[in-house]
């Protein structure tokens, strides 16, 4: 017994995420049901499954968008079950949308900024910045990072979608972000502005882990070190890449229709 | 959702109104704007008594009252109809700490001691208000707030033992110091523009910081902001604070303006006359506000010679107003500032972009 409790707990403050039977319904029906899933600190994971399998829903516990009907959500060692979902993304969480929930009327440098400022003290500060401010220097490297200097200046409505795209993970990147939910970030990109999302994602800094969400197996699969499928509201397969791809019965379930056709007319 | 939207007054497109509230923008560079300034501030030299106080100054302190709606409903979404109420829990704490001819109620306090005091419970009330409002979205808000509105007035009625019931409290003693009656015509003057342009300036400069930025992104999408770190309902909270606050100086302003407060001068009516002038005037900018207070106060107050004059009752002003406003909403959701906008950026295009039209 003394073994197992030491074991747990050492599980559990080495963990980045830890879910335990986390379950939501909505009315009779449930989106997730008994999600078990740990992830370490600096992972970085795929999420995968059909449409329904309740990979957003995840998401929406995890931030606490939605709280879980039941079970448990530990991050970093603390229980944030029943937390607001300020308070989970002031302790380094951050999550990006899959469809963009950005400040259309804001500039893209204030989009950014408004990010810095959620997650530091002078969120409240009822003085304007000056230009050498902090929080307005770490905004410029942030639009620099992602690759959007030269329209920090323009209104985010102006932007093209996939500019919109690489601010959303902008947003997600303000302060000191311990781990990202990505949800599928390459929701409508073309193909270079897909691999110049690898590009972004494989150039975060190593202790930074993260859930991606991503239909593109061929972005998905470059930018994880371990996959998890799920289907109905369920995981029912974890592992790395390689193995996730090989398995038979993953490919009936959600690589099977897309591989053949691939294989035929590819 | 589409209630929801119209319940907040917001133009179909918030991205249309929002370049001003940007950190960068600065508007000194504006001549329109020192014209304004100068005449404003020489107004006692063109203005006789009358026109002064009755037209500009009262222009200005409703103004005040509906720059708080506007700094509520603009930048943070939330339509408050007990702005006035807050202005007018103000303008009876004024009367009740300070002096009056109602010996038997007001405690006779120095007026620097019961100004800041009123204003601070005023604006404790209107936090408290904001505190339950918030609670709820859209027209929700408005029921709460007008509720609360409706209850005051009803209170204020009754009660006999503070507020003196329907009848009020007269005769209320306005300051006199450094030698100077700042009730006079041309010290209460520059008193009131003093305030409306603290106010005015005040809103101006806390909608490009991170505070005003911050309230401006939970009246466009308070599910994202909470999933950058802000606390939303902490932040509308303290944006009713800062609107109270507003609101109390209006109240105080008024009361000094007419020597007297009673049930009337808080009731249901004057509450969605601010908001009236909040949306003749535009919510979109600061300035919406007195450009509504204006028209308003022209209109109640020459309406009523140019009706008798053509044989109707002269009370038959608030037809007028009310006509007026259907028009404004219905031709230019974003009021008088708005129509102005959208003219000027017709001017500005068709100099800088001859073949714009085309596209039309």
């Amino acid at each position: 017994m003394d073994s197992v409790a030491h074991r747990l707990s050492v599980v559990g403050a080495g963990a980045a995420l830890e879910l335990r039977g986390v379950t939501r319904l909505f009315g009779a029906l449930a989106a997730l049901t008994d999600v078990t899933l740990t992830v370490r600190p600096g992972e970085r994971r795929a999420v995968l499954g059909s449409n329904g399998a309740g990979k957003t829903t995840l998401f929406n516990c995890i931030t606490g968008d939605f709280p879980p009907t039941s079970g448990t959500i530990r991050f970093f060692g603390e229980d944030v079950t029943n937390f607001p979902p300020f308070e989970r993304i002031r302790r380094g969480l951050r999550r990006t949308y899959q469809i963009s929930a950005l400040f259309p009327g804001l500039t893209v440098h204030d989009n950014v900024y408004l990010a810095c400022c959620g997650v530091s003290r002078s969120r409240f500060s009822p003085f304007r910045p000056r230009g050498n401010d902090a929080l307005m220097q770490s905004a410029d490297d942030l639009v620099q990072a992602v690759h959007l200097t030269a329209v920090k200046e323009r209104r985010v409505a102006e932007l093209a979608h996939g500019q919109q795209r690489q601010l959303e993970i902008a947003l997600a990147l303000a302060g000191a972000p311990r781990f990202i939910l990505f949800d599928e970030p390459a929701a409508g990109l073309s193909p270079t502005e897909r691999s110049e999302l690898v590009e972004i994602l494989t150039a975060l800094p190593g202790h930074i882990g993260y859930i991606i969400i991503e239909h593109d197996m061929d972005v998905a699969l470059r930018v994880v070190e371990s996959v998890t499928m799920m289907h109905n509201g369920r995981i029912f397969k974890e592992g790395p890449p390689q193995e996730i791809e090989s398995d038979p019965e993953v490919q009936e379930l959600y690589l099977g229709g897309g591989h053949d056709l691939g294989e035929r007319y590819g | 959702m589409s209630i929801t939207q119209n319940a907040r007054l917001q133009p179909d497109n918030p991205a249309a109104v929002a370049p001003a509230t940007g950190l960068t923008r600065t508007d000194f560079g504006n001549p329109a704007a020192w014209a304004l300034a100068v005449i404003l501030i020489i107004m006692p030299l063109i203005a006789n008594g009358f026109f002064l106080i009755e037209i500009f100054g009262t222009t200005l302190i409703l103004g005040v009252v509906a720059l708080s709606l506007m700094f509520l409903a603009g930048y943070g979404g939330m339509v408050s109809l007990m702005q006035l109420t807050i202005a007018g829990l103000a303008g009876y704490m004024t009367a009740v700490l300070g002096a009056s001819g109602n010996a038997n109620i007001s405690l006779g306090w120095p007026w620097w001691l019961a100004t800041p005091m009123a204003i601070a419970l005023a604006t404790l009330f209107g936090t408290v208000g904001g505190a339950l409002a918030v609670r709820t979205e859209g027209i929700y808000t408005i029921m709460i707030t007008l509720a609360i509105a409706s209850a005051f007035y009803y209170f204020t009625n009754q009660n006999w033992v503070i507020f003196n019931g329907h009848t009020g409290i007269n005769s209320i003693v306005t300051p006199h110091f450094w030698g100077v009656d700042w009730r006079a015509d041309i010290p209460f003057y520059y008193v009131i523009l003093a305030v409306a342009v603290l106010c005015f300036g005040a809103v101006s400069y806390l909608v490009r910081t991170p505070f005003g930025l911050a309230l401006q992104g939970v009246r466009d999408n308070p599910r994202r902001m909470a999933a950058l770190g802000f606390n939303v309902n902490a932040h509308r909270v303290a944006a009713y604070a800062f609107a109270s606050f507003v609101a109390a100086l209006g109240g105080i302003l008024q009361v000094w303006n007419y020597r007297q407060i009673s049930p009337g001068s808080v009731g249901v009516e004057r509450a969605i006359d601010i908001l009236i002038i909040a949306v003749v005037g535009g919510i979109t900018r600061p300035i919406g506000p007195f450009i509504g207070a204006l028209i308003f106060v022209l209109l109640r107050t020459f309406t009523l010679d140019f009706l008798v004059a053509i044989g109707f009752d002269g009370n038959r002003f608030r037809l007028l107003i009310g006509l007026g406003f259907l028009v404004i909403v219905l031709f230019s959701p974003d009021g008088i500032v708005g129509l102005w906008e959208r003219w000027r950026g017709r001017g500005e295009q068709g100099q800088t972009q001859p073949g714009g039209g085309r596209h039309g």
